[in-house]
């Protein structure tokens, strides 16, 4: 393991190395966390000082027992004239002594074995996870209680039993995390890279649960002192240390006299441990809330570098969905950016507009910003939008409501997330049928079969009553499609309806979208990256780059003659006119084995 | 779709010269779900063989088995039967000791370029892995590392970067590099561009082409998009429900098929002209319209 870790210096360290304190930043700037960490700090270091800071516990004057504080003994005397400062450091002592021994004890069993188990899997997993199961169904007082009876009363073998009985806590952490990461692709790239099991584990694996691992030490060890400091209030643990806890037992019998006495102890054990549950808290927004990227970075910045532009507004406006000027925005003020700027799209009545760009283009947000369904954050700044006549930006939200039922349908990209998996394709196709049209239950079943028989499913009964798991990717696209036609809309927002499937299934329910659309006459907004799609099912395309529209046309024109040099080096990418590879010619050294490398 | 197709088409006779790779009636199974499930055989006995620098294409749609072939090769998914002999070598069986020397000559390019790169590693630190794996000293590795990261046309000061800083394409050159690292003699790549954008494809695929130039390197290249294994491959091996059901060079599979469902999957895919889709849809309707009757 040392190797893995030393080899990390093969790299020239300067810019990594901020990069690396990232969580360390985080933890400083977490008032928190600095401040429960501090409290620990100085908790610990008076307990370590202990024999620096005040005189033997264990010498007794029994003339000064109950006296109060005089020079050299701030907290005074206890029952027995013992000087109560230096019983509570050195009871500290032996308290977060053996608090540690129980932490140490868990995490040397919890977290190899779960490392083990997790990655490995196999017996191993099942017995390990067995034995977890059955020592975490055992009472841990009961358990202490009879270890105290078969062991005798030392208090460092109980903690020792006590760590035993908390390692199931590591184990089961470690384990669940390690058997996510084992599925990982980089796991498996790094088996490929020759790595052993040893090093692939002490690099990629205890990196992910490190921040897990230390945020459950400070719940343990929490647990662990509270646990420690019951056994001995209780007077099971070493009747001749001091901890907190027999100093608590011991103030316990003198509270009528001196109910100053459960004071001390109660507040160092309490400081601690809530100083410990803080901490653990803390620990956990630093460390896990730490990665996240801000959302749609790519765009934005784009956005930020292009130059601004006027559209033109002129033109009519089509009847069905007229967009003008659109512009999205993520956050406000000076941080404000614009993802799709000036953006203008029509669509006539039974019209097939394609919107293609890459990824990060600003298309789905433009389709997003149409249905009002823009995610968290966005917003429209700028600009109109008509469906059928009726302004929607600042329309609203009960009447956008009541458009996107009836006029506007969407089919989303990912058609089985976008099924509920708790509920049969029937159901959910019946349920806004009833609202929305307020058909009877009934009734909303016979148009939702006579929907899956359109949209050309086979057995319609078997689908309805089938739950989202159980219906190919295909068909759940067709249930989709099935359920946007269910109100008879006149427009269908389709947002990379076909990304998701197989090419033979594409092809087929390009075919359906071809044929509704021609039945019905709709109007389709259909939003994708490909092509082909588009050459497949679209009159006429904008093409967007950068969150803005740079060349819009009939589907024919701008395939073949675009215009916009964006447009080129897209219809260049494709492959369609590539020539085949010609065949395999052996290289002149022809001696296979030896391939240059 | 549905359907039963026609008996795979005969494999052509195997071409002449020394084979790199050489598997032999490919058997994979995994085991069911439930207690005393039955295993579920994913690889019916699939042959196929690549000559050293030459790219073998491995078309099919998901749940085909195509990339389970380029798993069992690297000794990612359990052979059941059958043979895979790299370099002349059985290696269907190989320990985790010959494994890891195989990693000198077998990489690997994966699929999704933000999954196969350890998000919390720097990308030097990602490329020096398998340096290191084989013993390369570390003076040697870290500038071996500023070497690949310049072949795959990245800057230098990427090796200190996270794998979050980078775009979809250029994560996968950094796979690419890694792939490189210790100079393979053959690399499956299993869909490596599917995740990218057509521009950023484009030039991926270019690199590709440009480094197997260069270093002689063979790729079992698969993915589920036709235009693109024509497009990489000398020869190309259609793949349906764990069974090749026909291959052939590039240009007569994927311009002039033989096997019904090959000529299906090719009608099916779009083409970026409205007058040659109209063509390739009206294709496609008379086949579906013979398959029916």
């Amino acid at each position: 393991m040392s190797e893995a870790l030393t080899s990390d210096n093969h790299l020239p360290a300067g810019a990594a190395a901020p990069r690396r304190a990232k969580p360390v930043r985080r933890f400083l700037r977490n008032p928190q966390a600095v401040i429960s960490a501090l409290v620990l700090g100085v908790v610990g270091g008076a307990v370590l000082l202990a024999p620096l800071l005040s005189t033997d516990p264990g010498a007794a004057e029994l003339s000064k027992a109950f006296a109060g504080a005089e020079p050299g003994h701030p907290l005074g005397f206890d029952s027995a004239g013992r000087d109560v400062w230096s019983r509570l450091l050195h009871g500290g002592r032996n308290t977060l002594g053996g608090a540690l021994i129980a932490l140490a004890v868990a995490l040397s069993i919890g977290v190899p074995s779960g490392l083990v188990a997790g990655y490995y899997g196999k017996w191993f997993d099942a017995v390990a996870n067995w034995a977890g199961n059955f020592v975490m169904a055992l009472p841990a007082m009961v358990v202490l209680l009879a270890s105290r009876a078969i062991l005798g009363p030392t208090m460092w073998v109980l903690m020792v039993v006590l760590g035993v009985l908390v390692a199931p806590s590591f184990f089961r952490l470690v384990r669940g995390i390690v058997a996510t990461v084992r599925g990982e692709l980089y796991v498996d790239a790094a088996r490929v890279s020759g790595l052993r099991d040893r090093r692939i584990i002490a690099r990629h694996v205890l990196i992910v649960v490190r921040a897990p691992i230390i945020i459950q030490i400070a719940l343990v060890a929490g647990i662990a002192i509270s646990l420690q400091a019951g056994l001995e209030f209780l007077g099971i643990g070493s009747g001749d240390l001091p901890t907190w806890g027999a100093m608590l037992n011991e103030a316990f019998q003198n509270v009528q006299r001196s109910p100053l006495f459960m004071l001390w102890p109660g507040l160092a054990l309490g400081i601690t441990s809530a100083a410990l549950v803080l901490l653990a808290s803390a620990l956990r927004d630093v460390l896990e809330d730490g990665g996240t990227p801000p959302p749609r970075p790519r765009a934005a910045r784009r956005a930020r570098v292009s130059a601004p532009t006027t559209s033109d507004s002129a033109g009519a406006r089509a009847a069905l969905l007229s967009v003008r000027d659109l512009a999205v925005s993520y956050g406000s003020g000076a941080s404000a950016v614009d993802v799709v700027r000036g953006v203008d799209i029509d669509v006539a009545e039974g019209e097939v507009v394609g919107l293609v760009g890459q990824s990060g283009s600003g298309k789905s947000q433009t389709a997003f910003s149409v249905l009002g369904i823009l995610p968290e954050g966005g917003r429209v700044s700028r600009g109109s939008i008509l469906i059928a006549g009726t302004e929607v930006v600042g329309l609203p939200e009960k009447r956008y409501r009541a458009l996107r039922g009836g006029v506007v349908a969407y089919v989303p990209q990912e058609p089985m997330t976008n099924l509920d998996p708790a509920f049969t394709v029937g159901g959910q196709l019946v349920e806004p049928m009833r609202l929305r049209l307020g058909l009877s239950r009934k009734a909303a079943a016979e148009r939702a079969l006579e929907l899956l028989r359109q949209v050309e499913i086979a057995d319609p009964r078997r689908v309805f009553d089938a739950y989202p798991h159980e219906i190919s990717g295909g068909m759940a696209q067709r249930v989709l499609i099935a359920g946007a036609m269910s109100c008879d809309p006149k427009l269908l927002i389709a947002d990379e309806p076909t990304t998701a499937l197989d090419v033979t299934v594409q092809a087929e329910v390009l075919e359906l979208l071809r044929r509704l659309q021609a039945e019905r006459g709709l109007g389709v907004l259909l939003v994708t990256h490909d092509l082909g799609v588009v050459a497949d099912l679209c009159d006429r395309v904008a093409v967007m780059n950068a969150g803005r529209i740079v060349e819009t046309g009939r589907t024919a024109q701008v395939l073949t003659r675009p215009q916009d040099p964006y447009t080129r080096t897209l219809i260049e990418a494709v492959l369609d006119d590539a020539p085949a590879r010609p065949a395999w010619v052996a290289p002149r050294a022809a001696d296979g084995a030896e391939v240059p490398a | 779709m549905s359907g039963v197709w026609p008996e795979p088409l005969p494999a052509p006779a195997a071409p002449p010269g020394p084979r790199i790779l050489d598997i032999r009636d490919l058997r994979v199974s995994f085991p069911g779900k439930g207690w005393r499930a039955p295993r579920v055989e994913v690889l019916h006995g699939v042959s196929l063989d690549i000559r050293p620098g030459e790219t073998v294409g491995l078309v099919g749609e998901s749940g085909s088995g195509k990339t389970t072939i380029g798993r069992a090769v690297l000794g990612l998914a359990p052979v059941h039967s059958g043979a895979v002999e790299f370099r002349g070598e059985r290696i269907d069986r190989a320990s985790a000791r010959r494994r890891r020397r195989l990693s000198q000559d077998l990489q690997v390019i994966f699929q999704d370029p933000f999954a196969s790169l350890n998000p919390s590693i720097p990308v030097g630190e990602t490329l020096a892995e398998p340096l290191h794996a084989q013993g390369v000293p570390g003076r040697d590795a870290r500038r071996r590392v500023l070497d690949l990261l310049g072949r795959v046309a990245l800057p230098a000061d990427a090796a200190q970067r996270l794998p979050r800083e980078f775009s979809g394409g250029q994560r996968q050159r950094i796979a690419i590099a890694r792939a490189l690292a210790i100079g393979p003699k053959l690399i499956v790549c299993d869909e490596p561009v599917s995740a990218l954008d057509l521009t950023t494809q484009r030039t991926v695929l270019d690199l590709l082409l440009e480094i197997q130039e260069q270093t002689g390197v063979a790729y079992l290249f698969v993915s589920h998009d036709l235009s693109v294994v024509r497009y990489m491959s000398h020869r190309v091996n259609v793949i349906h429900r764990g069974v090749i059901v026909e291959s052939g060079d590039a240009e007569q599979v994927t311009t002039a098929p033989r096997h019904p469902y090959t000529q299906r999957l090719l009608l099916s895919a779009p083409v970026a002209d409205p007058a040659a889709q109209r063509d390739r849809r009206a294709a496609l309707d008379r086949r579906r319209a013979e398959e029916n009757t």
